[in-house]
């Protein structure tokens, strides 16, 4: 170890002698890396193809990781821009109009299935302020969009969308404006806004108020757990891949250690081999991510695109990736070479191998629990996302998902060991080929497994919490399909606009009311009077008030029991939710339909009223669109639409089904009235936004990981196959049917599949039930979506077997019976 | 397989040139550009152990393979019993040599998950022996070529000659009429090769079955009755040809 | 070896004087050992006796060289025979095998028969031996093997001579 020996200094240059060579550790460590890879590239063929193989498994790996740490870059990229294109307001607008100021009108609208984001635009002064990624204003009839939009609305096919969006395009908006390359946006002049109409606003400069929909701490460890949950397969498979051909290279180097390599020389070696399939994966990796950068700006999944210039992952999580993966790699090489250190002669002639034990294998998932079990009960529903201990949720996800990888090699070693070698003949060709490498078997499948249990996992704790984000609407689409809420002058112009939905095509039944409020005839004048000395805002605060809805007989009926009903006739309906009755609704009521402070409001003189003494008190009754009323409600013979003061036209719409483009003429109509799209589709149901993207997120990426996962599946089935070439000729030679062998690959498949499938339902229970009691949620599964997961990860074994088949027949020939 | 075909295909064996079991006209066979088998012939009697001689690449196992029905020959006809072999589809050449024919081959031939009991006992099951039966049949087998004592090991854990002689074993098994042996000692010293040899060949006389011996030793081919020499694809029956 | 094969198998090419024999029997046959005049002659009368050669003109000036033999049909069907004829398997028989590969060569018969019958011959001796050590006890077995091995290195030989034919008949006929 020390010095070298005198008598016999040529002998350190024989691979076989690194003992000798111990005097210069830094030359030994190369001359065995650079061993290693010359194997991992002059190895013939095989070599090759081996190298290959690991080198494209680890290449996904890292494109797949290296994407997932440009995610957060890219969301923090995206809501920058999102947040300074902002019109909300902070509360700090200015009041009045200066020559800063631009009045604003959201003016979202939805055109097919694309989502489409607009605001209306009115300066009031000559220097109003202007959106990223905008040069100029547009004018009145004018408008400025997206490129997307443009081109969209340049294609001919999308004539329906030129009717909705008419204005002129005078410029487009540039990258600092868009949340993504893809993005459908349009800003548009308007004229005639006011700030008390509709959802107006009066701005100074864009990028105020607070971020909408914001992170909970739930969500903050929703979005952790599907990261831990796609990437830790992700990491099985890198070590799986670099396990390629595995075994050929085991008996390699075992044959090394029988010549007398010692045990350090054949590690080095083999890290050599494995460290050069990393470092072309790497490469590999780096190519195929930076493919995947470029290619992204061309294309939207589910109207979200992304600037390849937001794809950039944080340069030390670039770096990280970097390091680790060749490290990884060499430490499961070294690892799984324990088999080869040990025992050579094992590795060249298959012997047993040794039994594996429990007790370590226990210890990182149960560390993983303890890690979770203090934050049992911490993560409430509402509060600062920061709250939420980020490192100790991954950490104790990834040691329990790990924990599944170290537990499986012993379960199948365990249960296959019990199989014996009874039952037909491919059941026991598989079970005896499993008892020999069940640690090939356990590795081929704990990708799956992990993501498996990471799936439902996952599952579990997003149907646990989906309560809290999804909420009832209240709406019946079933009756009617669309709303439309429209502020008009006066009542004579409800008639205007049903009239005008009416006659539009696709449209079967339209329900339109005006409404409006009113309140006591004498509480209002005294409250004008007290705005006309100066301290009216606190009377007009005090003013109680209660609805006015104006509709015919047939539409009073969709919105409260009523009973018999003729023109002429008045309804009551008070105690909603069971509040004491309204003293303003009693027949014979005077009340004023001019309520002072309204803003908007146009005339100030008081509009008096009497409630007839012929009103009944009825019960009202969620509409179609999830609006209850309570008030007066009046036929328009008893009280005329024209006296009530800026009403609103409230419709409820019932499509033709037979029409596709119902939807669409429904809202061309619409912004011909009102510009700012103030249509509804009606939905039963409405989840959070961001809790929608999530799930959207995790469904992608889990897509991505199976056929990742099932790809490495088929590439170690091959391989295991190939290695059996020779045995599989000699079968067929002497007249195994077939079907014996293709069954025996089955079961040989299915054994470790359905024993990985038992592991991942338990863990991934397990996982999901201590993650629901984090998060504050009673432990409860959807036994059904359990089964589609693991159906999921059945299914992908089940694919890449039969996939396995074809070749299995052409390794069935008899070349195979070759002697070289 | 029973004792009557047993004795009768003794009778026939203890003299040869009696009706031929298996013959082969005028096989040729090209893989890719490489002719492996040109006009060769060849014919076996019930009993008769005939050995096929020639170097490295003359074709000898080629020709194996197309007697037993693994290959197909691009022409020439075999004819097993009064069946064409080279007609037959692949699953009733399958059955044949499930049910009929025996193999042993150089080396890598046995499952090497599996005991020396359970390959010896592989081709009954895979012809539908029960599972008790078929060990019984193969323990009978095992102690017959003398390795009684690897019954429970697996083949990566017996020498090479023990292992020869348990592919022998589950090469009679079956008690084929014919086996196919291809260089069964090509991977063994003369001492295992000659004892593979002898307990082959007598095994084989004692069941009547014929032997196919692929070989490229002399003294192997002297437990034959008769050579083939394969030189370039073509066969040469020697022993029939009276040296003129 | 037989020197009168030999020489009825030279004879096949034309006829020669007992000088020119004896150059063209060293030349391919007589590496370690030529032929002594006198053995050349009492060959020549032997054959000549047995009516296997002819004398087929005596050149003027008298002596025993001035004669040219010519081989009769009688002496061609004897080297036939012996060509065809497998030589008893026994030790250092190379040299004989070896003329009568260059003779068949020589004389454009088959050379790959001759081996071919003289394998045969090798294989059925080793079948002979072969059933002798089975049958045998421990004493036969170490005989027999020994026999065996012997004749298993002559077959190599004779295995790789013909593979080695076409190279060896450009050498011989050139
Ligand atoms: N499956 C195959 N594919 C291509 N060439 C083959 C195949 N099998 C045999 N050959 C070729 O056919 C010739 C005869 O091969 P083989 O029958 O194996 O000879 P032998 O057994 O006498 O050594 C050789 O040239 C060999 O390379
Ligand atoms: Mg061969």
């Amino acid at each position: 170890m020390s010095a070298p020996h005198p008598e016999r200094p040529a002998r350190s240059e024989h691979p076989a002698r690194s003992g000798s060579a111990a005097h210069d550790p830094f030359r030994v460590w190369a001359r065995d890396l650079g061993l290693g890879m010359r194997f991992a590239v002059t190895g013939g063929r095989e070599g090759w193809i081996r190298t290959l193989l690991t080198a494209v498994g680890v290449g996904l790996g890292v494109a797949l990781l290296l994407t997932t740490a440009a995610v957060p870059a890219m969301l923090q990229a995206r809501s920058d821009r999102t947040s300074a294109r902002s019109t909300d307001g902070s509360g700090a607008e200015p009041t009045r109009p200066g020559p800063h100021t631009l009045l604003v009108e959201p003016a979202n609208t939805t055109y097919r299935w694309y989502d489409i984001t607009g605001d209306l635009f009115e300066p009031e002064g000559a220097e109003p302020p202007l959106p990223p990624g905008v040069s100029r204003m547009p004018g009145p009839g004018e408008m400025v969009v997206s490129p997307a939009l443009a081109s969209m609305l340049a294609d001919p096919a999308d004539r329906l969308l030129r009717e909705r969006l008419p204005q002129h395009v005078v410029g487009t908006v540039g990258a600092a404006g868009l949340s993504g390359p893809k993005e459908l946006l349009y800003y548009a002049g308007a004229h005639g806004l006011s700030q008390y109409v509709g959802m107006t606003r009066r701005i100074d400069r864009f990028g105020g108020g607070f971020p909408q929909d914001p992170w909970t701490p739930v969500l903050i460890v929703l979005l952790v757990i599907v990261f831990v949950v796609l990437l830790v397969p992700v990491g099985v498979f890198v070590a799986t891949a670099v396990r390629f051909g595995g075994e050929r290279r085991d008996r390699r180097l075992a044959a090394l250690r029988l010549i007398g390599a010692d045990s350090r020389t054949t590690r080095r070696i083999a890290a050599g081999e494995a460290l050069c399939g990393a470092l072309l994966g790497l490469v590999a990796g780096a190519a195929v991510f930076l493919g995947l950068r470029r290619a992204i700006g061309t294309f939207s999944l589910d109207q979200t695109s992304v600037f390849p210039s937001d794809m950039t992952p944080a340069p030390e999580l670039a770096a990280l990736i970097a390091v680790a993966v060749p490290v990884a790699a060499v430490l499961v090489t070294l690892l799984a070479l324990r088999g080869v250190v040990i025992e050579p002669l094992g590795v060249v002639r298959g012997a047993t191998p040794r039994r594996r034990r429990l007790w370590w294998r226990l210890l990182v998932p149960a560390a993983g629990l303890a890690m979770l079990y203090p934050l049992i009960g911490t993560v409430a529903a509402t509060g600062p996302a920061s709250s939420v201990n980020r490192p100790q949720v991954a950490a104790g996800a990834v040691l329990l998902l790990l924990g599944l990888t170290t537990l499986l090699p012993w379960l199948v070693q365990t249960v296959v060991a019990r199989l014996g070698g009874a039952g037909p003949v491919p059941w026991q060709l598989a079970s005896r080929s499993l008892q020999l490498s069940s640690g090939v078997a356990a590795r081929t499948v704990s990708g799956i497994t992990v993501a498996v249990a990471g799936a439902i996992a996952v599952q579990a704790v997003f149907a646990g919490v989906a309560g809290q984000f999804t909420h009832d609407t209240g709406q019946d689409p079933a009756s009617a399909q669309m709303a439309v809420d429209i502020p008009v002058r006066d009542g004579s112009q409800v008639k205007r606009v049903v009239g005008a939905f009416r006659t539009t095509e696709g449209v079967r039944q339209v329900m339109g009311t005006a409404e409006s409020g009113a309140a006591d005839l004498g509480a209002a004048a005294r409250a004008r009077d007290a705005a006309r000395s100066g301290h009216g805002e606190q009377a007009e605060d005090d003013l109680s008030t209660t609805g006015i809805t104006v509709g015919d007989c047939a539409t009073l009926r969709q919105v409260a029991r009523i009973g018999s009903c003729s023109p002429g006739s008045v309804f009551l309906v008070t105690g909603l939710y069971g509040s004491p009755p309204d003293p303003l609704l009693t027949p014979g009521h005077r009340l004023d339909l001019s309520v002072p402070g309204t803003p908007g409001a146009t005339g100030d003189g008081p509009r008096p009223w009497t409630i007839p003494a012929s009103a009944r008190t009825v019960t009202g009754e969620t509409d179609a669109t999830g609006y209850e009323r309570s008030g007066v409600l009046a036929t328009p013979e008893a009280l005329d639409p024209d006296l009530l003061q800026a009403p609103q036209a409230r419709i409820a719409i019932t499509l033709d089904p037979g029409v596709p483009d119902a939807e669409d003429l429904v809202r061309n109509t619409a912004v011909r009235i009102d510009p700012s799209d103030p249509t509804t589709t009606l939905h039963a149901t409405q989840e959070a936004q961001r809790y929608v993207s999530l799930r959207r997120g995790l469904m992608i990426g889990a897509v991505a990981v199976l056929v990742m996962i099932g790809a490495s599946l088929l590439v170690s089935m091959l391989e295991q196959l190939r290695e059996r070439r020779r045995l599989l000729a000699t079968l067929v030679a002497f007249g195994t049917r077939r079907r014996t062998l293709g069954l025996s690959v089955l079961w040989q498949a299915a054994v470790p599949m359905a024993l990985g499938l038992v592991l991942a339902v338990a863990g991934g229970l397990g996982l999901g039930a201590v993650l629901l009691r984090v998060v504050n949620e009673s432990v409860g599964f959807d036994w059904a979506s359990v089964a589609v997961m693991a159906g999921a990860g059945a299914g992908v074994v089940v694919l890449v077997t039969l996939l396995s088949l074809p070749p299995l027949w052409r390794m069935m020939r008899p070349d195979g019976l070759r002697t070289e | 397989m029973s004792v009557a075909r047993d004795a009768q295909a003794a009778d026939d064996g203890a003299r040869p040139g009696r009706r031929p079991l298996l013959t082969a006209t005028g096989l040729r066979k090209t893989y890719g550009t490489t002719p492996a088998l040109d006009e060769a012939d060849f014919s076996i009697s019930p009993g008769e152990v005939v050995a096929v001689m020639g170097p490295s690449g003359s074709g000898k196992s080629t020709l194996l393979h197309c007697l037993a029905g693994i290959v197909r020959p691009d022409a020439g006809v075999v004819r097993y019993r009064d069946r064409e072999l080279s007609a037959m589809p692949d699953a009733e050449r399958s059955r044949l040599r499930r049910d009929e024919f025996g193999f042993v081959f150089q080396f890598g031939q046995l499952v090497p998950e599996l005991t020396c009991l359970e390959n010896v006992a592989l081709p009954l099951r895979l012809g539908g022996v029960r599972r008790k039966e078929a060990e019984r049949r193969a323990t009978e087998w095992l102690e017959r070529l003398e390795v009684a004592e690897v019954t429970r090991q697996r083949p990566g854990e017996v020498s090479g000659g023990q292992g020869q002689r348990v592919a022998v074993a589950r090469a009679l098994v079956t008690e084929p009429r014919v086996v196919f042996a291809d260089e069964p000692t090509g991977a063994l010293d003369s001492l295992n090769g000659e004892r593979v040899m002898r307990l082959l060949t007598s095994a084989a006389r004692d069941t009547g079955a014929a032997v196919v011996l692929v070989t490229h030793e002399a003294r192997v081919a002297a437990y034959s009755d008769r050579e083939v020499v394969v030189r370039d694809g073509r066969s040469r029956d020697l022993t029939r040809e009276p040296a003129a | 070896m037989s020197i009168g094969h030999t020489f009825l198998g030279l004879l096949e090419s034309g006829p020669r004087h007992g000088y020119d024999l004896k150059r063209a029997f060293d030349e391919r046959f007589g590496q370690d050992r030529p032929l002594a005049y006198g053995q050349v002659y009492s060959t020549l009368a032997r054959l000549l006796k047995n009516g296997l050669v002819v004398v087929e003109g005596i050149e003027p000036g008298g002596g025993p060289e001035r004669k040219r033999y010519a081989v009769t049909d009688a002496g061609v069907t004897d080297v036939e025979d012996w060509l065809a004829r497998p030589e008893r398997p026994e030790p250092y028989l190379h040299s004989t095998l070896y003329t009568k590969v260059v003779l068949a060569l020589l004389t454009g018969r088959s050379a790959a028969d001759l081996l071919d019958s003289q394998r045969s011959e090798h294989l059925r001796l080793m079948r002979e031996l072969t059933r002798r050590k089975t049958d045998g006890d421990l004493a036969d077995q170490l005989v027999c093997d020994h026999a065996l091995f012997h004749l298993e290195a002559d077959l190599r030989w004779l295995e790789l001579t013909a593979a080695r034919l076409d190279d060896l008949a450009k050498e011989v006929r050139s």
